[in-house]
């Protein structure tokens, strides 16, 4: 399970809506354990070019780097991704499940004509063939 | 013997551990090093054809490797290694 802080998921879905009509994308922070409790977020600039925005998203290795760093010195681990889907339903694509990392939590959030909806999170099978939904509880 | 950083989506395959020694005076060495301690990071690591996944990054001190000798990038003794995704989706 993955369980948000109400003020974390406060931002995600501002997140969500500032880069509407692109996608937004961040990452998401906080303790390891039988529940993913996420307690912070490090929100992410979407490297990808101007007309590839809205359906797509892309974070350097760079950027990771510094935020591999960051979640250290902030003593919390990165227990995943976060991204909106701009008026699109919270359902993985291929493109997702082909640059998904097993282990991680992909939060997807539906992005409304500007306005964020509801998010459902899944998970990357070991294997690499289907994601699976965990469930997700704000509070 | 060089450190290297393990970002925290890998470590399910190294016991938990966040850094581990490896042995090898280049980055090719260091990493079969750790993929032999570590069977199961190759798949994450390497594609079937043996190469570097595209998501992977290799940084020593900070510097991604593909802008010095590559996997041939040689290491010494304080040399920080890190394996870094890079993340994307649709």
């Amino acid at each position: 399970m993955l369980k948000i802080s109400p003020e974390t998921y406060a931002q995600i879905c501002a997140n969500g809506e500032f880069a509407y009509p692109d996608e937004g994308v961040g990452l998401l922070l906080g303790r390891h354990g039988e529940t993913r409790a996420v307690s912070a977020i490090i929100r992410l600039q979407n490297a990808r070019e101007d007309d590839a925005r809205r359906n797509r998203y892309l974070v350097t290795p760079q950027a990771m780097l510094s935020a591999e760093r960051e979640a250290e010195e902030r003593q919390l681990d990165i227990l995943g991704v976060y991204h909106s889907h701009p008026d699109h339903p919270n359902l993985p694509s291929q493109f997702d499940l082909e640059w998904a990392i097993p282990w991680f939590s992909y939060l997807i959030t539906t992005v409304d004509s500007g306005k964020a909806l509801e998010s459902r999170s899944w998970r990357l099978k070991e294997d690499r063939s289907a994601f699976v939904e965990e469930p997700v509880q704000i509070g | 013997m060089a450190t290297l950083k393990i970002a925290t989506p890998l470590r399910s395959y190294t016991g938990g551990l966040a850094e581990v020694h490896l042995e090898g005076g280049t980055v090719a060495d260091a990493i079969s090093d750790l993929t032999t301690h570590y069977p199961a990071l190759r798949g994450q690591i390497f594609n079937p054809e043996g190469k570097l996944r595209a998501f992977v990054h290799l940084f020593v001190n900070d510097e991604d490797i593909q802008h010095l000798q590559g996997m041939d990038t040689p290491l010494g003794e304080t040399d920080r290694v890190m394996i870094i995704p890079s993340i994307a989706g649709g």
